[in-house]
C-alpha cells in the first residue's frame, strides 16, 4: 500500500500546479492590461476572465488549506518564514479581485482601479516568484517551528525567481489573449508573446542553472541517476514546447501558443518536484516529517477522490461555456 | 505603554480586524444569494417582469459584495498560518480536513456558477441558468456549515485525542463535525444572515418606496422583507435562546460574563438589563436588575442557584465589559427586528403597507442593523471564549507564531489602510447602487447579459443609450 501522505504530496502538487496555470494566465492578463490601447480593448481584455478568475483563484486556496490539512507542520513553518511575501500577495490579491466589479462602478474612478488591476496583478506575482525562491532556497526549522529570520526571503536569487514568475505569467495571459481575441489586438499580443517567450526561457535557463547550487542536495539530485536522465532529457523537452509555441504564433494559431506555454509552466513544475523531492521544506522537513495523522490524512482523501473530480467537470464546463472569442459587448456591467 | 503592544496582541487585533471585516460580506451574501435564487425561480415560474428586475437590481449588488466577500476571505485562510503557526500545527489533523472540505464543497461550487449566474443567462438558458444560481446559494450555505463547524469545535472540542508531538489527532470524526455546540451556532448564524439581508432588502425598498410608492419592484421587495423579518425574528430569539442554555452547559464562565455575575447567586439570580462592569472592584455599578429573571431564563426555575466569576481563577477570566455589551446590543437588535416585523404586519393587515412612510423610514434605519448584530453576537463568542483559542485546551498566549511585534504591527497598519480603502470604496459603490431605483428591462433588447441595466463601456458609446444606462452611471 502506498504512503498516504504521498498520495497527499502529489495532490496539493497537482492543486499547485492547477493554481499557477490558471491563475497565472489571469494575473498575466492584470500585468498586460496597461498595454490596452482602447477602453474597448480593455474590456475584451478584462471580459475574457471575468466569468473565471474566482475558481481560478480557489485553487490558492485549496493549496493553502490543503497544506493546512494535511501537512500542518509545513503550513506552520512556511508561512511565518514568508510573513512578508505571503501578506503582501494577500493585499494585493484584493486590489486586483474587487477591480473586476469596481471599474464598472465608476467614470471618475476607473484609471485608479485599472492600475489597482494591474499592480495588484503584478505585485502578487512577484511575491509569489519570491516565496517560491526562497523555499528552494531552504527554510531554517528548530523544534517544530520557524528559527529564520524576518528577511530570510529576501536575495538576489528570490528576486530573480520572482522576476521569472512575472515574466512567465505575462507570457500566459498574452498567449490566452491571442486565443480569445482576435483583430488588431490578437496580433498586438501574438508581438508581445514572442518577447516574453523569450524573457521567459531566458529566466528558465539562468534559474536552472542556478538551483543546484543553492543546496547540494538538489546538485547531487540532478547529476546523479536517474535525476541525471531527466537533467538531459528536460532541456530537449524546454526546447520542444518554445519550439511549439514559436512556430504556433507565427502561423497565427489561436491555441497552440497557449497550450505550449502551459506545457513549459508544467515542466518547470516537475523540475522544481525533484529538486525537492522527498522534501516539502527544504532542506529539513520530508513529507513524512510534516504529514498530518493517517486519520486526518484519510478523511481528507475520501472527499477529495469524490470532489475533485467535479471540481474539475464543473470548471471544464464553465470554461465550454464562454468558449470562443470574447465579445467586450457580452459583459453584465 | 508601548511594551503593551506585544506580538500577541498585535496578532490579535490583526485576526479580530480581519474577520470582523470578512463576516460583513458573507453575512449578506448567504442571505442575498437564497434571495436571488427564490427571486429567479419566481420569475421563471410566474412570468412576472417585477421579479426579473429584482433579480437583475440585486444580482449586480451581489457580484460587487461576493467579490468583497472572496478577497477578504482567502487573507483569513491564510492568517491562520502567517500568525498563529502554533495553533495551526497543533489543531491542523482535525481542523484542516474540516477546513479542505469547505474549500472543496462550497468555495469550487460557488466560484464555478457564479460565472454563469451573472454571465451566462444567454449562453445557457434559463434552465441551467436557474441551477447555477441554486447552487451559488447552496455553496454559501455549505461554506458557513464548514466553516462555522471549525469554529463550534474551538469554542466546544470533541471527538479528538491528543498525541507525543503535542497535536490534536482526530479520534471520532462525527463527533468532530457535530461537536455540541455546532448545531446552534449554525442554525442561530444562518438565520442572521437571512436577518440580515432582510433588513437590508426591506431598507432599500423602504428607501425607494419614500420616493414613490407606486414603484412595482419596490413594493415586492419591502413585502418580501417584511415577511421574512416577522417569520424569521421569532425564529431567530428561540435559536439564540437555545444557543445561550447549550452555552451555560459548555461554556459557563462565557454566560458569566455575559450577564455580567461576577458573583455566585446560591438562591436565583437576578438579569442585569444594564449597567456599568467594573473590573477592578468586579460588580456591575449603576445596574438595573429584575430578580430572578437569570435563573428563570438559564435554568427555567426562578430561585435555582448560579455561580459567578468568584468561581473562577482570574488568569481565566474573559474580559466581561466587552461580552456584556456586546451581547445587550446583539440581543437587542433581535428584539428591535421583531418589532419591526410585527409592525409590518399589522399594517398590512391593515392594507397600508405601502403608505406609513413612519414604517418606511424604520426599516431605512433598521437597514444597517442586522450587520451590528452579528459583529456583536461574533464579539459576544470570541471574546467570551479567551484566553483560550481552543476552550480549556489551547492557549490564545501559547497559540502564537513566532513573529516578531514590529513585522505584526507592520502588517497590521497595512490591513487597516487597505481594508478602509477598498472596501469603503465597495461600500459606496454598494450604497450608490441600493440608491438608484431598480428600473425594468427595456423590451426588445436582448435579455440576458443584461446590456439594459448596464453601463459597459460599450453600451455608453452606443446609440441604444436608455435612461437606465444614465442612471447607474456614475456622477
Ligand atoms: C474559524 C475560526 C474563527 C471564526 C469563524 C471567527 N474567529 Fe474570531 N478568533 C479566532 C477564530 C475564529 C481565533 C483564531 O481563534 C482567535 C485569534 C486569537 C484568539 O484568541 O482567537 C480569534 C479571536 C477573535 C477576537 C479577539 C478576541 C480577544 O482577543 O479577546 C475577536 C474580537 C474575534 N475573533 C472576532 C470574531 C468575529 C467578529 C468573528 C465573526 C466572523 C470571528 N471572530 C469568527
Ligand atoms: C476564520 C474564519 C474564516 C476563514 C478562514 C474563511 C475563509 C474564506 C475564504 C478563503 C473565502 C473565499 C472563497 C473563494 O475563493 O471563493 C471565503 C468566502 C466566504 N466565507 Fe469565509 N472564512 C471564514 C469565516 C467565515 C464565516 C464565519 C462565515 C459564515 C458564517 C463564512 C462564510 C463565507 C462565505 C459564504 C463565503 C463566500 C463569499 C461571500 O459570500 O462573500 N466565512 N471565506
Ligand atoms: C433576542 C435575540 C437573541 C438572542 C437571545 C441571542 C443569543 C445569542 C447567544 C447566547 C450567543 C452566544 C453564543 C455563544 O455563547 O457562543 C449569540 C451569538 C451570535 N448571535 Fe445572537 N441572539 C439574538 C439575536 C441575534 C440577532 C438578531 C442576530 C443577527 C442578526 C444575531 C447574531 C449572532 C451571531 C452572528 C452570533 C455569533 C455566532 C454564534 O455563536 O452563533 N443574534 N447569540
Amino acid at each position: 500500500m502506498f504512503e498516504l501522505s504521498f498520495i497527499w504530496a502529489g495532490i496539493i502538487a497537482f492543486a499547485v500546479l492547477t493554481y499557477v496555470i490558471l491563475d497565472g494566465f489571469d494575473l498575466g492578463v492584470g500585468i498586460l492590461f496597461p498595454l490596452a490601447e482602447t477602453e474597448r480593448e480593455k474590456a475584451t481584455m478584462m471580459n475574457s476572465i471575468a466569468p473565471i478568475w474566482d475558481g481560478n483563484e480557489t485553487w490558492l486556496v485549496l493549496g493553502g488549506g490543503g497544506l493546512f490539512a494535511v501537512f500542518p507542520l509545513a503550513y506552520a513553518v512556511i508561512m511565518p518564514a514568508l510573513y512578508m511575501p505571503i501578506i503582501l500577495m494577500l493585499l494585493a490579491l484584493i486590489f486586483r479581485g474587487v477591480a473586476f466589479e469596481y471599474r464598472w462602478r465608476t467614470e471618475r474612478w476607473k484609471p485608479v482601479w485599472d492600475r489597482a488591476f494591474f499592480g495588484g496583478s503584478i505585485v502578487a506575482a512577484f511575491m509569489q516568484g519570491i516565496a517560491l525562491g526562497a523555499l528552494v532556497q531552504g527554510i531554517d526549522v528548530a523544534d517544530r517551528a520557524y528559527a529564520g529570520g524576518w528577511w530570510d526571503w529576501l536575495s538576489l536569487f528570490s528576486i530573480l525567481t520572482g522576476c521569472a514568475v512575472v515574466v512567465g505569467y505575462a507570457l500566459l495571459g498574452a498567449a490566452w489573449l491571442v486565443m480569445k481575441t482576435e483583430g488588431p489586438l490578437q496580433r498586438q499580443m501574438e508581438g508581445y508573446a514572442r518577447w516574453l517567450a523569450m524573457g521567459t526561457l531566458g529566466f528558465i535557463g539562468i534559474v536552472s542553472l542556478l538551483t543546484p547550487f543553492q543546496d547540494p542536495v538538489y546538485f547531487e539530485r540532478w547529476f546523479n541517476m536517474p535525476g541525471l536522465a531527466l537533467s538531459v532529457a528536460m532541456p530537449g523537452a524546454v526546447l520542444a514546447a518554445a519550439w511549439a509555441l514559436f512556430s504556433g504564433l507565427k502561423a497565427h494559431k489561436d491555441a497552440q501558443p497557449f497550450l505550449a506555454a502551459l506545457t513549459l509552466f508544467g515542466l518547470c513544475f516537475i523540475g522544481i518536484g525533484i529538486s525537492f523531492y522527498p522534501h516539502i521544506v527544504p532542506p529539513g522537513l520530508t513529507i513524512a516529517d510534516a504529514a498530518a495523522p493517517d486519520e486526518s490524512l484519510r478523511f481528507a482523501l475520501v472527499g477529495t477522490v469524490v470532489l475533485v473530480p467535479m471540481i474539475l467537470a464543473y470548471t471544464a464546463y464553465a470554461y465550454w461555456v464562454f468558449r470562443g472569442k470574447v465579445d467586450p459587448d457580452e459583459g453584465y456591467h | 505603554m508601548f511594551d503593551s503592544f506585544t506580538a500577541e496582541i498585535l496578532a490579535r487585533v490583526q485576526f479580530a480586524f480581519t474577520v470582523s471585516f470578512h463576516i460583513i460580506f458573507p453575512a449578506f451574501s448567504i442571505g442575498l444569494a437564497s434571495y436571488l435564487a427564490v427571486l429567479n425561480a419566481l420569475w421563471l415560474r410566474t412570468k412576472d417582469e417585477t421579479y426579473l428586475t429584482l433579480f437583475n437590481y440585486w444580482k449586480k449588488i451581489f457580484a460587487v459584495a461576493f467579490g468583497m466577500g472572496v478577497v477578504s476571505g482567502i487573507v483569513m485562510s491564510y492568517q491562520f498560518g502567517t500568525n498563529w503557526s502554533v495553533f495551526s500545527d497543533r489543531t491542523g489533523p482535525v481542523l484542516g480536513p474540516l477546513m479542505a472540505y469547505e474549500v472543496l464543497s462550497a468555495f469550487f461550487l460557488e466560484a464555478g456558477f457564479l460565472g454563469i449566474m451573472l454571465f451566462g443567462r444567454a449562453r445557457v438558458g434559463d434552465r441551467l441558468h436557474m441551477l447555477a444560481t441554486a447552487m451559488v446559494a447552496f455553496g454559501t450555505l455549505m461554506s458557513a456549515t464548514w466553516i462555522l463547524s471549525v469554529n463550534s469545535w474551538m469554542q466546544t472540542p470533541a471527538g479528538y485525542g491528543i498525541n507525543e508531538a503535542g497535536q490534536f489527532v482526530p479520534e471520532d470524526w462525527w463527533q468532530i463535525v457535530f461537536n455540541p455546540s455546532f448545531p446552534y451556532r449554525l442554525t442561530h448564524m444562518v438565520l442572521a444572515a437571512y436577518l440580515t439581508t432582510a433588513l437590508v432588502v426591506g431598507g432599500v425598498g423602504g428607501l425607494h418606496l419614500l420616493r414613490n410608492r407606486q414603484d412595482r419592484p419596490a413594493r415586492r421587495m419591502f413585502s418580501m422583507a417584511m415577511w421574512m423579518l416577522i417569520c424569521v425574528a421569532p425564529l431567530q430569539i428561540f435559536a439564540g435562546d437555545a444557543h445561550g442554555l447549550n452555552t451555560l452547559e459548555h461554556q459557563p464562565v462565557k454566560v458569566m460574563a455575559m450577564e455580567g455575575h461576577y458573583h455566585s447567586y446560591p438562591d436565583g439570580a437576578p438579569l442585569i438589563l444594564f449597567g456599568i462592569p467594573n473590573a477592578k472592584e468586579k460588580r456591575v455599578d449603576y445596574a438595573i436588575e429584575v430578580p430572578y429573571l437569570s435563573s428563570l431564563i438559564l435554568k427555567h426555575k426562578w430561585d435555582a442557584p448560579l455561580d459567578g466569576l468568584d468561581t473562577v481563577p482570574d488568569a481565566d477570566e474573559p474580559p466581561v465589559a466587552i461580552v456584556f455589551w456586546s451581547f445587550r446590543i446583539m440581543v437587542g437588535i433581535g428584539f428591535a427586528i421583531l418589532g419591526l416585523g410585527a409592525w409590518g404586519l399589522w399594517r398590512r393587515f391593515r392594507g397600508r403597507l405601502f403608505d406609513d412612510r413612519l414604517l418606511h423610514r424604520a426599516a431605512i434605519v433598521m437597514g444597517p442593523m442586522g450587520f451590528v448584530a452579528v459583529l456583536a453576537g461574533w464579539i459576544t463568542t470570541e471574546v467570551g471564549r479567551q484566553p483560550y483559542t481552543v476552550y480549556g485546551l489551547l492557549r490564545t498566549s501559547d497559540s502564537l507564531a513566532p513573529v516578531a511585534a514590529p513585522a505584526v504591527a507592520a502588517s497590521l497598519l497595512a490591513f487597516i489602510v487597505v481594508y478602509f480603502f477598498v472596501f469603503g470604496a465597495g461600500t459606496f459603490y454598494l450604497l450608490r447602487m441600493m440608491n438608484a431605483p431598480p428600473k425594468a428591462p427595456i423590451p426588445g433588447i436582448k435579455e440576458g447579459p443584461l446590456r439594459t441595466v448596464s453601463m459597459s463601456p460599450v453600451a455608453q458609446t452606443n446609440a441604444d443609450e436608455t435612461p437606465v444606462n444614465r442612471e447607474t452611471r456614475d456622477v
